[in-house]
């Protein structure tokens, strides 16, 4: 079977002066992803994967070297598409939620679907990630756990190609860490959505189809897993 | 400690752009009442030493003919230290190219000498040599209106005798501070001048050879005026005195008191609405822009800073802005102080001016706007200091919301940027109500300092239109019979002419007495009415006497109260009259009546003091000229020419005034909107990157921030007008004076004004914010806790 490119980059690489440092977050980068399929980019802090994320969600532009998404040149392209882009491509989850304090559950994922193509509702969208009950609450009025799924039930409403999330459980306990996780490998495996993880967390990488681990900038080794194990059963 | 001041001075430069804001409003707020009190006190300073130096009479006392020997008998009078008897008499100047009558007064002066009082400040030439009767002194602002010099003939006519007299000099008078024709409410330079001659030269082309109508003289130490002038007007009354006079009631001073009356209490009034909105905002944008400091103070603090040295860096921190703002503002607040003064000048004849900055005056204001700002930061670095450093450091937990009262009313169809927009406004009421209340400032003063242009054109269209509609007054040098109006008649471009009888009075009620007229008019005049409270004209009653509505109230009296009137001209009677009724004017007050019961009470046969002519514009110079040769006219006033007069006297001063104050309300109108717009960015920084980093193009996320700043410029625009008409009624009370009034009367271009200036500011902070939003970074934005 072949595999359907949805990312790809080539040599691609990352400098971010620092008044008069240089620093080279990422060296040459070439990897692929596929359609479908759940990735976790692996490495510690200051490997370069959060960089290669931005590059790869539209918010960063590399150096040099060439990005894709499917037939969109990302390296090329302005302003105007990369919003674009991100706006009906791409579902981003953060470390830290970034959810917009002053809308309820249901309204921060209304705020993405209402600028979104063809959306689920906020309602069908936060019940993917079981907070059905909780639609009327405001941020402060959820736990850690509750609103990093709120975070993924706005990533995922406007149904995205991919899933892109940054440490998704780095500011979570262990027990509601896995929930989330859980919740993710649902949405990849029911929606088909192309999803990719980074952590520094090696434990995550088990759960995933793929792994790429990076250090100083490179992608260092690709662990391919026919046997995904099921979130619950991961500890750290 | 060392570390701790780079940090100041890096802090510094890194909100260069909000200290540049707070500098400006605290030199705008310094400079306006550095300006204003420092113009007021230079101007005041300025009139005592003029008054000082060049011997201002006390008491001042006219009268018909009264032969040179009586001048003794009046120095006899207790309380008198100098007196000094002169002649005065009206003239008409002939100046070519110039055809409209000009008109003036001629006073002598000791031959050859100065006089003891009223001393002459000679700004070229010299004085007219003894025996040289040709020889005269002009008024600087005559002068200056027909670039005369020293050297040049002017063409003078004195009791009907032409008379071409040659210039010794120009020179300036205590007594012509501010230089106006009687019964005119602004000067008119080019149309009224003074001139000076020899005793001897006066007495003889005015029939006056060993005479005088005219007495001066100072006080002694430790008499008041009262007592003098009652022996003054006993010994002239057989020799037509027309009732002696102190300062008060002395044209120049009068109007020049009223002038800096006027100027006092703008002066007063809008540094004061200056300096306290500034230091409102001062206070506002001060407490948040420490409220971003807020991890940098916990770190401070958790590195074991006393709370004393972290407050005290904040302190400083601000302390820099208020200093550069204050330099700014005094230096500033004299430059234009010392321009204003002299602007007055043309306006105020001094001789010279006394400038003077009090530093007093630059400590108050800086103190002002430096302490409310202090204060302000203080606030806001001892709430930093109050939370635990670790919790400080922390980012702040996601605030608490809950859905507005709009959306609890069931307004479900609003957009999520709009819900943002509501709830992050009704979340912090007080923050939302502070900025509603700064703009609304910024408003209020945009209209204070531009609704006199509208009330100053209501008020003269009233005066010109619905009031005097003449198009010349004629004033006769003393009452003549009434069948005199058929000649004014017949002169050529008369369309239409009425009498008036107009004598000069006391008006008493109790203790209070003012010094005017008792006009006197026909009850179907078509040229002059008087307005009720709706400015509908009046019939004037058979009986009784209607005073002007601000002439009742500074006297205490109503209507059906028993006016004291005590006639100052012919048999001088003392007359009751019972007021009927009050008039509505704007400009000047009067105490009218029926020209017939007017004369009755006079005991006089039918006499007329003048009339009004309604004139064939095309006549007009033909007119003019005609009018000159007339011998018993004292006067001619063109309504043209005092309409000019007038607005061009507006034009140079209180406009100029309130053109300045315009720039400076803008000025601050901008710092408002900007700063609250920078803050609310500081503070959404995180949460518009986020929504970026959703698919929000810079546009849509630039609505949620700019959004919230219109709806507040919305909000406080009604706020605003509400708020500046009630300082504009404020203002407008505190300008009444007997010579006018400005009615408060806010014209819609004072609104729109108001409210594009505010507008224009936002819309010049949405295009600063939008840049930095262009150049918001995503990834920072979204790493940062916060």
């Amino acid at each position: 079977m072949t595999k359907e490119t949805v990312f790809s980059t080539r040599n691609l690489t990352r400098v971010f002066r620092m008044g008069e440092v240089e620093i080279h977050a990422l060296r040459g980068v070439d990897m692929d992803l596929y359609a479908g399929e759940f990735v976790v980019l692996l490495g510690a802090s200051g490997s370069g994967k959060s960089t290669l994320l931005n590059i790869l969600g539209g918010l960063d532009a590399g150096t040099s070297g060439e990005v894709r998404y499917r037939d969109l040149d990302l390296s090329r392209a302005n302003e105007r598409r990369l919003t674009e882009f991100r706006r009906h491509h791409v579902g981003f989850v953060f470390q830290f939620y970034n959810l917009i304090p002053s809308l309820t559950a249901r309204e921060n994922v209304a705020i993405v679907t209402e600028i979104a193509r063809d959306p689920m509702t906020p309602e069908e969208a936060l019940a993917l990630v079981g907070l059905e009950q909780r639609l009327d609450h405001f941020p402060a009025q959820l736990s850690g756990g509750e609103q990093q799924r709120v975070a993924i039930a706005r990533a995922i409403a406007k149904r995205p190609d991919v899933l892109l999330c940054d440490e998704p459980t780095g500011a979570l306990d262990s027990k509601t860490g896995i929930k989330v996780l859980q919740v993710l490998q649902d949405i990849n495996r029911r929606l088909g959505t192309t999803t990719a993880v980074i952590t520094h967390n090696a434990v995550i990488a088990e759960m995933a189809d793929r792994t790429l681990r990076l250090s100083d900038g490179r992608v260092s080794e690709v662990i391919d897993n026919p046997n995904p194990v099921a979130p619950d059963r991961l500890h750290w | 400690m060392r570390a701790l001041t780079l940090k100041l001075l890096r802090n510094l430069w890194q909100l260069k752009g909000q200290g540049a804001a707070i500098a400006t409003v605290i030199a705008i707020g310094v400079a306006m009442y550095v300006m204003s009190f420092t113009s007021l006190e230079s101007l005041r300073a300025s009139q005592h030493s003029v008054y000082q130096n060049q011997r201002f009479a006390h008491v001042f006392a006219h009268l018909k003919r009264a032969p040179e020997s009586m001048a003794e008998r009046l120095r006899d009078i207790p309380g008198v230290a100098t007196l000094e008897t002169r002649v005065q008499a009206p003239i008409n100047i002939q100046m070519p190219d110039f055809d409209e009558p000009i008109t003036g007064m001629a006073l002598s002066i000791p031959d050859g000498r100065q006089p003891q009082l009223n001393r002459l400040y000679l700004r070229a030439g010299q004085l007219p040599e003894a025996g040289r009767d040709e020889q005269i002194l002009v008024s600087e602002a005559f002068a200056d209106a027909h670039q005369l010099q020293p050297g040049d003939r002017l063409a003078v006519v004195v009791n009907g005798r032409y008379q071409r007299l040659l210039i010794s000099g120009i020179a300036l008078s205590p007594e012509f501070i501010y230089q106006i024709r009687p019964g005119e409410i602004m000067p008119d330079f080019a149309r009224y001048g003074i001139v000076w001659l020899n005793r001897n030269a006066l007495e003889a082309a005015f029939n006056m050879d060993g005479a005088f109508n005219s007495a001066v003289l100072s006080l002694s130490p430790g008499y008041s005026a009262g007592g003098v002038i009652a022996a003054l007007d006993q010994l002239l009354e057989p020799w037509g005195g027309t009732g002696a006079y102190s300062r008060d009631d002395q044209l120049s001073h009068r109007y020049l008191e009223e002038e800096l009356t006027q100027l006092e209490t703008m002066a007063l009034f809008l540094p004061l609405i200056f300096i306290g909105v500034s230091a409102f905002l001062l206070n506002v944008v001060a407490a948040r822009l420490i409220r971003t400091q807020r991890e940098q103070i916990a770190v401070l603090k958790a590195f074991g800073y006393s709370s004393f040295t972290v407050a005290a860096h904040y302190c400083l921190l601000v302390l820099a802005i208020v200093l550069v703002g204050s330099v700014i503002g005094v230096a500033l607040g004299a430059w234009m102080a010392s321009g204003l003064a002299t602007l007055y000048q043309d306006f105020f004849r001094f001789p010279w001016l006394e400038f003077q900055l009090r530093p007093a005056v630059a400590l108050t204001a800086i103190v002002i706007a430096g302490g409310a700002t202090l204060l302000g930061t203080l606030n806001a670095v001892l709430r930093a200091l109050r939370l635990p450093p670790a919790e400080a450091m922390r980012p702040e937990p996601p605030a608490r919301f809950r859905k507005t009262l709009i959306e609890r009313l069931g307004i479900g169809w609003l957009s999520q940027p709009a819900r943002i927009i509501l709830r992050n406004l009704e979340r912090q009421p007080w923050k939302a109500g502070f900025s509603v209340l700064g703009i609304a400032l910024a408003v209020a003063m945009v209209m204070l300092t531009s609704f006199t242009r509208g009330s100053v054109a209501y008020m003269m269209d009233v005066q010109f239109r619905l009031a005097q509609k003449q198009d010349v007054t004629v004033n006769y040098i003393e009452p003549a019979a009434s069948r005199t109006l058929y000649e004014l008649r017949a002169l050529p471009g008369v369309t239409y002419a009425e009498s008036f009888r107009s004598a000069p009075a006391i008006l008493r009620y109790g203790h209070r007495e003012y010094r005017g007229a008792l006009q006197g008019f026909d009850p179907d005049s078509r040229l002059f009415s008087v307005l009720d409270d709706q400015l509908r004209p009046i019939a004037i009653p058979k009986e009784g006497v209607l005073l002007t509505d601000h002439l009742a109230r500074m006297l205490g009296i109503g209507a059906g109260d028993q006016l004291q009137v005590n006639i100052q001209e012919g048999r001088r009677p003392e007359l009751m009259i019972p007021v009927v009724g009050l008039v509505t004017e704007f400009v000047g007050v009067g105490a009218y009546m029926h020209r017939d019961t007017l004369t009755r009470l006079l005991g006089e046969g039918d006499t007329i003091s003048g009339a009004f002519l309604a004139v064939d514009s095309e006549y007009q110079l033909e007119l003019n000229r005609r009018l000159e040769q007339v011998p018993r006219i004292a006067g001619v006033n063109l309504r043209d020419n005092m309409l000019e007069a007038f607005n061009q006297t507006m034009d140079e001063t209180i406009l100029v005034f309130t053109l300045f104050s315009l720039v400076m309300a803008g000025a601050i109108a901008f710092a408002v909107v900007y700063n609250n717009a920078r803050i609310a960015f500081a503070e959404r920084a995180r949460e518009l990157a986020s929504l970026r980093v959703l698919g929000f193009t810079r546009r849509e996320t630039g609505w949620i921030l700019l959004g919230e700043l219109l709806l507040l410029t919305l909000v406080a625009l009604p706020v605003g007008f509400l708020l500046g008409y009630g300082l504009c009624a404020l203002l407008a009370w505190g300008m009444q004076t007997d010579l006018y009034r400005v009615p408060l009367v806010i014209t819609p271009q004072t609104y729109v004004l108001a409210a594009g200036v505010v507008l224009v500011a936002t819309l010049l902070s949405a295009v600063v914010i939008g840049k930095s939003l262009a150049r918001l970074d995503m990834v920072r934005a979204l790493k940062a806790a916060d």
